[in-house]
């Protein structure tokens, strides 16, 4: 049973009541990825699995047998150069000061980075007005699509600030 | 209370008395501050520059370890069994399926645990860090509904929390306290802050109310709230021989360092507190049971032990603000003099803890008055014990006092604006003393222009947009300058000009590490990748927590004593040969990598050439920080005016924050782009206080109901408006850099500034948080 970890392959664990986030925290010391409740309420353990963003501390790891799995760390290697090898919205998060203590954002990025894949494949959110027609990721869809990651310091206005900022880059390049 | 411990209060109360009559007497230039800090007239140079966090390359890659992201080999998990019953004693206790368990090390209670010393409570003593002074885990008796009775220490933590499940507990209730009603049949006393009674009274404020032309008075309510930060409670512990080292996340290395030696009867020296990176602690992360626990679990087995709470635990260990009721009366004349303020009430704590919720300290010096009558009496309930939260005293207390400041601008049809203004203080109306710097009224004005509060109905529920009503409120926001004692730091410079500032203090989020390179540079005349700053050890001399909001004044202040240390070690260095030869301390400074002559800058010699000259790589001072005494010659202060748009739907009562502004006056801005990350994070945990948070506590049996953070509601991306922020950036001529602190003025007055808003919406005054909709139905 393996499972593949930003880009490597590696054994799943032996025993089936491991989440997937324990198993990248405790069993492969893969830190990035943050428990901040282990029930599904806070968003700090979110990774992408296959592209789309889960919370892994609601995932067993034994359910993953053959998936892809991204991490921040993976993110940070597949980052473009120039922000020394930063992923843009790494990059976006430090200029917008999108964090303060640090603790929710790696799942904050994540699930940005799964939130705008979400979006292009024409996912409606609960503030899509007309569900036929293209997202368009205005500043309240955003908020709404990333509200389920949680943030105690209060960096929201600079999350969204960063995330935006990157959304236009994209549309320009 | 004991005997010894009221002789103590006592003792300590004579002290500041004594203190407190001679300081303010004293000639301004005998107090530190009293002459102002050479870096406020710097007018080029980092200071007030946005600088991206250093830590931010780190953070945004999930590679700053956090206390639970170390690993040492061979490494044990403990789950915790939390008590049920809010008092009494454990009957029988059976954890022999729990040992039994795969994996299993050993099941450790107050049968095995150790023998430890009660931790000292904190504010008992100045290194006293300890969240009550109750024992932990050392007999059967029960003192809280969630208190810790068996810890499981197992190889894997999916190990330890299923052998948990198998642990069999039976209790013998003994009476409890847990409704509030019940707490205050019992009695009250007035509450005791820092060993000051919390009460003042000036002239009859009663009598003055009972016959002033216009009045208000009414009872607020405010619940219990919790810290919630997104990084639970974690420890990671490793003893080896008799020396303890604990990574951990804390607010408070020195004080938790020096406090669990004790518990341990070990030397301070033998106790070392590691807190690189704190993931969110807004008061609630400092010494609790948790750590005691896992330490002594360590001992029992031998092996490293990771302690991480699960957020439920956090909730049944981790202590929260407590509830409280305050009455606020003001009486004034026709035009909007205050004749009376009174604004007294009751907050719940525990019978072994030190925190009496002092919500009177923002009246204190707030407005101008005729009379005061002020105080805060306690009651005690069997629970958890209550702790500090972002702004403990000042958040609830700003609620009361200035939603009455609205209401008592409503009876008198006048501007709540003006009606501040009409009431602001010439001096600090209790003390006397005057203020080192308030510039309030400037932040209302510019605040009221950029707000465009001129577009207030000055009629409740007369703007409606659909189903919206829209309403503005506005309330001021104050929080004090505090600069506790026990600062030091320690500066090392090296041949290639480098400098190591070390300092025992935190970073939590508020941009310390940052802020602390950018002063330091400035101070040394280094540039900011000269520097390297060490922090959140308490191997580092000094102790300086990360409360209060002082940790910026108190980095200042011991910076600026080690530097003069490491200034008078360089030009002994000097000798005769350098062009400074001959000069004193305090006719030399810092400026490009070099000493310079203050009234001569072209005498100069560089750092590099005083090492090389001397044949030494490095030269070191380490130096303790001023007695701060300043905040007992003036009264010193963060204020803020916070001005909000709410939209209230006339169908369904729910409440949606449009627009918020903050305009603040808190002496110099250090680095505006972390800065303004603070004030909104204050903010934003000022909203979820405002409308949605609440720790649910059930009465009948004291155990806290929605112990996760699906049911406890914070404030999320949606709820949450670009919150713009404004600040006079006028600095403090008497505080280091001219900068106060900034990290918890944000959440205080914007509970009062959304219901005020939300009365001019709909006409409904709300006195009890949080506001939601069932109550605007
Ligand atoms: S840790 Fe997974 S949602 Fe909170
Ligand atoms: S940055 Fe601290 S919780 Fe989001």
């Amino acid at each position: 049973m393996e499972i593949t970890i930003n880009g490597s392959t590696t054994a799943l664990p032996q025993d089936p009541r491991v989440s997937l986030l324990d198993f990248l925290r405790e069993g492969l010391h893969l830190f990035g990825t943050k428990k901040g409740c282990d029930q599904g309420a806070c968003g700090a353990c979110t990774v992408l699995v296959d592209g789309e963003r889960i919370l892994s501390c609601l995932a067993l790891a034994v359910q993953f047998e053959g998936r892809d799995v991204v991490t921040i760390e993976g993110l940070s290697a597949a980052g473009t150069a120039g922000g020394e090898g930063l992923h843009p919205l790494q990059q976006a998060f430090i200029g917008c000061d999108g964090f303060q203590c640090g603790y929710c954002t790696p799942g904050q990025i994540c699930s940005a980075v799964g939130m705008v894949a979400e979006a292009k494949r024409g996912s409606p959110s609960h503030v899509t007005a007309d569900l036929a027609a293209a997202v368009t990721l205005t500043r309240n869809e955003i908020q709404e699509r990333m509200s389920g990651n949680l943030c105690r310091c209060g960096a929201h206005n600079g999350i969204i600030d960063a995330i935006q900022q990157v959304l236009s880059a994209e549309v320009l390049s | 209370m004991s005997i010894i411990d009221s002789a103590k209060n006592a003792a300590q109360g004579l002290v500041q008395g004594a203190l407190g009559k001679l300081v303010p007497l004293a000639p301004d230039s005998w107090i530190p501050g009293g002459l102002p800090d050479p870096l406020i007239a710097r007018k080029h140079g980092l200071i007030g520059t946005p600088v991206s966090r250093l830590d931010g390359p780190l953070k945004v890659q999930g590679a700053a370890r956090f206390s639970a992201e170390v690993a040492p080999a061979g490494m044990v998990y403990v789950a915790l069994a939390y008590a049920t019953i809010p008092r009494g004693r454990i009957a029988t206790l059976d954890t022999q399926a729990a040992e039994a368990a795969p994996g299993v090390v050993r099941v450790m209670t107050h049968r095995n645990a150790p023998r430890m010393k009660p931790p000292a409570v904190f504010g008992s003593s100045p290194t006293a860090a300890g969240p009550s002074d109750l024992p932990i885990l050392q007999d059967d008796r029960i003192h809280w509904n969630g208190q810790p009775i068996a810890a499981v220490i197992a190889e894997t933590q999916e190990q330890a929390d299923h052998a948990r499940s198998l642990i069999h507990v039976t209790y013998e209730a003994g009476p409890s306290t847990t409704s509030f009603a019940g707490a205050k049949a019992n009695g009250a006393q007035i509450g005791r802050f820092m060993g000051q009674p919390l009460r003042n009274e000036i002239g009859d404020a009663e009598a003055e109310l009972a016959g002033a032309a216009h009045r208000v008075d009414h009872t607020y309510r405010t619940p219990r709230h919790s810290h919630n930060a997104i990084e639970p409670h974690a420890a990671t512990i490793v003893w080896e021989g008799d020396m303890l080292t604990i990574h951990d996340t804390t607010q408070m290395v020195t004080a938790e360092a020096r406090t669990i030696a004790d518990v341990f009867d070990l030397k301070p020296e033998q106790v070392r507190v590691i807190s690189p990176y704190v993931g969110g602690g807004f008061g609630g992360k400092g010494l609790w049971d948790h750590q005691i626990i896992g330490a002594a679990a360590a001992k029992l087995v031998g092996r490293p032990v990771r302690i991480t709470l699960s957020r439920e635990g956090v909730y049944r260990v981790i202590g929260g603000r407590t509830l409280s009721e305050q009455r606020v009366a003001i009486g004034a004349t026709a035009d909007g003099h205050f004749k009376a303020i009174i604004h007294t009430g009751t907050a719940a704590m525990t019978p072994h803890n030190a925190m009496p919720e002092p919500f009177i300290f923002a009246t204190r010096s707030g407005y101008a008055a005729d009379s005061f009558k002020l105080s805060v009496e306690t009651v005690k309930m069997n629970m958890l014990a209550n702790t500090f939260m972002r702004a403990p005293g000042e958040a609830i207390g700003t609620f009361a006092l200035e939603s009455a400041i609205d209401e008592l601008a409503a009876e008198l049809g006048m501007d709540p604006i003006a009606l501040r203004i009409r009431n602001e203080p010439d001096k600090d109306p209790i003390s006397g003393l005057p203020f080192s710097s308030r510039h309030i009224v400037e932040a209302w004005r510019s605040g009221a222009q950029r707000f465009g509060w001129d577009q207030r109905a000055p009629e409740p529920g007369t703007r409606r947009e659909g189903e919206w009503l829209i309403g503005m409120g506005c309330a001021t926001g104050t929080y004090p300058y505090h600069r506790m004692p026990g600062a030091a730091a320690r500066i090392t410079l090296t041949r290639d000009a480098k400098a190591i500032v070390e300092i025992a203090a935190h970073e939590m989020g508020m941009g310390t590490s940052t802020t602390t390179a950018m002063v330091a540079g400035e101070r040394l005349g280094l540039p900011l990748d000269r520097i390297e700053i060490r922090y959140g050890d308490s191997i580092i001399p000094g102790a300086i927590m990360a409360g209060g909001s002082q940790q910026t004044a108190a980095i200042g202040a011991a910076v600026i004593a080690a530097h003069n240390a490491l200034v008078a070690e360089l030009l002994k260095l000097a000798g005769n040969e350098s062009p400074l030869a001959g000069l004193s301390v305090d006719e030399v400074g810092s400026e490009g990598g070099a000493l310079v002559r203050l009234d001569d800058p072209a005498c100069r010699e560089t750092y590099q050439s005083i090492l090389a000259r001397a044949q030494r790589d490095t030269v070191a001072a380490a130096e303790q920080a001023s007695m701060p005494v300043e905040a007992m010659h003036w009264s010193m202060h963060s204020y803020s005016a916070i001005f909000c748009e709410v939209r209230v739907s006339a169908i369904t009562g729910e409440t949606r924050v449009s627009r918020i502004l903050g305009a603040f006056d808190c002496g110099r801005i250090l680095n505006p782009q972390t800065a303004r990350s603070q004030f909104r994070g204050g903010i934003i945990m000022g909203l979820g206080m405002a409308l949605m948070e609440e720790t649910l506590f059930d009465e009948r049996n004291g155990r806290v109901m929605n112990a996760n953070l699906s049911e406890y509601h914070l404030p999320v991306h949606l709820d949450i408006p670009e919150i713009d922020v404004m600040w006079t950036d006028i600095a403090d001529p008497h505080t280091p850099m001219g900068a106060h602190g900034i990290g918890e003025i944000g959440i205080t007055g914007v509970a009062a500034a959304v219901a005020n808003a939300v009365y001019n919406a709909t006409g409904k005054r709300i006195r009890d948080l949080p506001i939601t909709l069932d109550k605007l139905l």
